[in-house]
């Protein structure tokens, strides 16, 4: 990012849907690759990071339903109950589409911690979900949600720079 | 929130809420429905068959990984282990030729009791201490000595036949001469024919010689030849050697007979010292000088 854009530019982006769809694809490939032990449990939700992403800077093109769909998808990798992550994506989106007007107006920093409320809620349905199924509470989930958290900056970042590499430059 | 959408250009659908409300209850419904009953396990199946490849895509490099690792980990292992095999093997020849010397040596120790059982004389058993080096001197020297009742003059044998004589005794050692020694003499009988003779030794290990035997005499090659005991240093019988070769030449007097000894002369660690030889009465004596020169002066004339 040599020329950083004025932030209402960086929302406009563009994004194809190609784009969109491979990005959350190698999130989920990312949350399928096989994690073990420790880095399980701090293996961050690259998928609702993602999600997220796409929830706040493409409210309309990415919403509820999609991350209900990808959730349906990370279930059945998962061997989780049908539901059970569609439900807490669901929850992630209607955050991310909440708050995306405010992002707009906020540098990273803000965002992340604008965004960790947002995780964190999304951590909070599929543990509770998790709860009222096993009769336990996994607090492990809660470390991922942190590191998903200090994600956000360079996930966002990353994300930004192929948007705009993939932009026709001089365009924006 | 309320005026926002009061406001709105664009028809998008219903709002976040009311898709959120949808799709929680449906995920809620699906999840009850899931945890209940096996209902979905068809969808499951057909998702899964979407999921699955892209699973096993992501997880191939991890299996690869671990696969060569495991690989390179084998080729090390094998290495290691080949070498620490050699290294066995090596210990473990050595031991097993150890193992062929103790087995030879029990089976010849066997056949030395079974010798001891089958004979007559009280024996000892003695082993070579060691053996002199000189080749005109074929001596040896055994374990057992004049603390052990070790008498010069007793027979030392093996499994086989007479190997030699004790001929001097220490404390504890006792010097064997071997029959095969070149000033060695052995009184012995052919066992078919009942012939006596006197077997020398040769110098040579492999080898005693028939000496001053007529030209005519009744041997035979591969006759055995056994103790005559008409000295009364050896107990008759025991087997000493075997004719090879004889050489009838007319030219001389005497035949030229080759034997070897029927005991490994010198291959055995162990021997047998016969002791307790019966006691021979007295040796005559001998012509005295005057009557030598009475005789000889009665024939003279």
């Amino acid at each position: 990012m040599s020329t950083p854009l004025p932030k209402d530019q960086e929302f406009l982006l563009p994004a194809s849907n190609t784009f969109i769809v491979s990005s959350l694809m190698v999130a989920l490939l990312l949350n399928w690759l096989p994690w073990h032990g420790v880095w399980l449990a701090l293996r961050p939700d690259f998928v609702a990071l993602v999600l997220l992403y796409w929830c706040t800077h493409r409210p309309y093109r990415v919403g509820i339903g999609i991350a209900w769909m990808t959730g349906m998808f990370a279930d059945v990798a998962d061997a989780s109950l049908f539901g059970q992550h569609a439900l807490a994506y669901a929850a992630l989106a209607f955050g991310g589409i909440a708050l995306h007007r405010r992002m707009m107006m906020f540098d990273l920093r803000q965002q992340t911690l604008q965004m960790a409320p947002v995780l964190l809620l999304t951590y909070l349905v599929y543990a509770a979900v998790h709860w009222q199924l096993h009769g336990y509470v996994a607090w492990e989930y809660f470390l991922g949600c942190g590191v998903s958290v200090l994600l956000w900056a360079p996930l966002t970042v990353l994300l930004q720079t192929l948007r705009r590499s993939r932009a026709a430059p001089g365009k924006l | 929130m309320e005026q926002t959408q009061s406001f709105r250009f664009f028809n998008r659908g219903p709002t976040p809420a009311v898709r959120l409300a949808f799709f929680a209850l449906l995920s809620l419904l699906l999840l009850f429905v899931d945890a209940r009953y096996q209902y979905l396990e068809s969808v499951r199946k057909i998702v899964s068959v979407v999921v699955y490849p892209l699973q096993r895509i992501v997880t191939s490099p991890g299996v690869l990984w671990n696969q060569a690792d495991e690989f390179f980990a084998l080729q090390r292992n094998l290495i290691r282990d080949n070498a620490a095999l050699h290294q066995q093997h090596t210990i473990d020849s050595a031991q097993l030729q150890q193992l062929r010397v103790l087995q030879a040596e029990n089976q010849h120790l066997r056949q030395l009791l079974a010798v001891q059982q089958r004979a007559d004389y009280p024996m000892q058993l003695a082993e070579i201490v060691y053996a002199e080096r000189d080749i005109f001197k074929r001596k040896l020297f055994l374990d057992k000595g004049g603390q052990a009742n070790v008498q010069a003059g007793q027979v030392v044998m093996d499994d086989g036949g007479v190997v030699g004589q004790v001929t001097r005794v220490y404390p504890w050692l006792s010097e064997v001469t071997l029959i095969t020694d070149k000033d060695h003499a052995v009184p012995v009988q052919v066992l078919r024919s009942g012939l006596r003779a006197v077997v020398f030794g040769s110098g040579d290990t492999s080898e005693l010689a028939l000496r001053y035997m007529p030209v005519s005499s009744d041997i035979q090659q591969g006759d055995t030849l056994v103790t005559s005991g008409i000295d009364g240093t050896y107990p008759p019988g025991l087997p000493v050697a075997r004719v090879v070769r004889i050489e009838r030449d007319p030219a001389y007097p005497f035949a030229r007979i080759l034997c070897i000894p029927v005991a490994g002369v010198d291959k055995q660690r162990q021997l047998l010292i016969l002791s307790g030889l019966p006691k021979l009465p007295e040796r005559p004596e001998a012509v005295t000088e005057t009557a030598k020169t009475g005789k000889a002066r009665r024939r003279k004339p």
